[in-house]
């Protein structure tokens, strides 16, 4: 069935199987290969994306219920792909050591920015929380957290596009 | 798989009364594990993500109505006047979970580990189902789940929402699992203290094929509370054996099975340790908020 989505600012529109995810259309079929598809039930947020502005993971949509909505994902922070002009939660990330393999990091990515985008001086507690759906498996968490508040400092500074 | 995306609730009706085996998917958090896996192949599914009926809440003449396509992040922040939902809400999954999930697909799912439903028992919600044909009707909440993922749904209805009787006092939702997030109940308990009827109304999830009540425990807190005096005053103390006689009482009523996330014996203690911390929390709570 045919889907027409605003992925990223731009209309797009993908043929997809009735059943298929969110996640694979925009992996398959938009060639947007930033959301990761790993789980496939939820569980690990490496595919999470904005749903409407709302943050969710992109495996548990129905490509279907994106029709005639709007989704951003991780390509959509950083503009043409710049290194010079990554969002500053992916700075962050980078300065901090907080990608290891890197598999979790676009989902976390996108988690961190809906958190502080939400509360700009989260406490750890509230960190914690906010990113318990996504799982990273290498770095213990501690260099992430490390990201979340440095890339807080400066998006409270005036960082933030 | 044919997907149908009707934008209001009649037309999604009159698809459900021509495609009766169109399976309704709001959140998806269950159903997408399904079509991911292979597990699951409907003949057809319909989005109801876009109907604005389902996305309300409102209260009317001391009840509250609930509309089954409210998300847990919309009840942990607009529900917060009982505690019960927050608490329920917020043991939800993950922020993208909540995000998505929705109490009707805790009540179309019907599996004993919804965490909404024990609180909907404990309020003793009744479930308001619709259709083309018959317009709406309600179900106590105990006729509409009927057994592990079986409901007295008609092929041709929707699930609107589901409605209670405010109550006038405190309560809370606890779970057990091996996390704080991301986990399926093992055992979750929903107390509900009502100050207008005087009494203490407890459900238990993921402990028997349905959400159970525990009637014997209800009925031994409110002699309780009574015979202390504690409904006209908060203060009056109410002797300790109580709490642990109450979770003795409550832990009674579960039925539970040993499976891949707990033991029947583990769940059974789970169960007293919730009873007797959540009748605590009540009664410390009322002594918190003397003039309530």
């Amino acid at each position: 069935m045919l889907v027409r989505t605003k992925v990223n600012g731009e209309l797009r529109e993908a043929d997809v199987w009735p059943g298929s995810s969110l996640l694979f259309m925009l992996r398959d079929d938009l060639g947007l290969p930033g959301s990761k598809n790993a789980c496939e039930q939820g569980e690990c947020g490496s595919c999470s994306v904005w749903l409407d502005g709302d943050l969710v993971c992109s495996c548990l949509v129905l490509a279907a219920q994106a029709h005639d909505r709007e989704v951003l994902t991780v390509e959509g922070l950083a503009p043409n792909d710049d290194p010079e002009s990554l969002h500053p939660v992916q700075q962050a990330f980078i300065e901090t050591g907080a990608v290891q393999c890197g598999f979790c990091t676009p989902g976390l990515i996108v988690a961190v920015t809906d958190l502080l985008q939400q509360e700009p001086s989260p406490t750890e507690h509230r960190v914690r929380e906010a990113l318990s759906g996504n799982l990273c498996r290498c770095t213990g968490y501690a260099k992430i957290l490390d990201a979340v508040f440095l890339a807080a400092e400066r998006m409270r500074a005036g960082g933030s596009p | 798989v044919e997907v149908y995306l009707p934008r209001t609730l009649d037309e999604a009706l009159e698809l459900k009364a021509s495609h009766p085996e169109a399976v309704p998917i709001a959140g998806g958090t269950d159903l997408m594990e399904g079509l991911n896996f292979g597990s699951f192949r409907p003949e057809a599914m319909m989005d109801i993500s876009r109907l604005g009926e389902l996305r309300q809440w409102r209260r009317e003449d001391g009840e509250v109505f609930l509309g089954a396509g409210v998300t847990y992040t919309r009840i942990l922040h607009e529900l917060a006047d009982h505690p019960a939902w927050a608490q329920a809400a917020r043991t939800v999954g993950s922020p993208q979970i909540r995000n998505r999930g929705t109490v009707g697909g805790n009540l179309g799912t019907a599996s004993p580990a919804g965490d909404a439903l024990p609180v909907l028992a404990a309020l003793d919600a009744t479930v308001v189902l619709t259709s083309a044909a018959d317009g709406q009707r309600s179900l106590p909440w105990h006729q509409f789940t009927v057994g592990v993922k079986k409901t007295t749904l008609r092929p041709d209805e929707l699930i609107l929402g589901c409605r209670w009787k405010a109550p006038r006092g405190t309560g809370s939702y606890s779970k057990i699992g091996t996390r704080n997030a991301m986990v399926i109940s093992m055992a979750g308990l929903c107390l509900i203290l009502d100050e207008d009827e005087r009494t203490v109304r407890v459900a238990l999830g993921s402990v028997a094929p349905t959400i159970v009540r525990a009637p014997e425990a209800e009925a031994f807190a409110k002699r309780a509370l009574t015979d202390a005096g504690a409904w006209e005053d908060p203060d009056a103390p109410v002797p300790h054996g109580v709490f642990t006689d109450f979770g003795q009482l409550v832990a009674e009523a579960a039925r539970p099975i040993d499976d891949v996330r707990g033991t029947a014996a583990y769940r059974r203690h789970a169960c007293s340790v919730m009873g007797r911390r959540a009748l605590t929390w009540a009664v410390e709570d009322r002594r918190g908020r003397p003039g309530d």
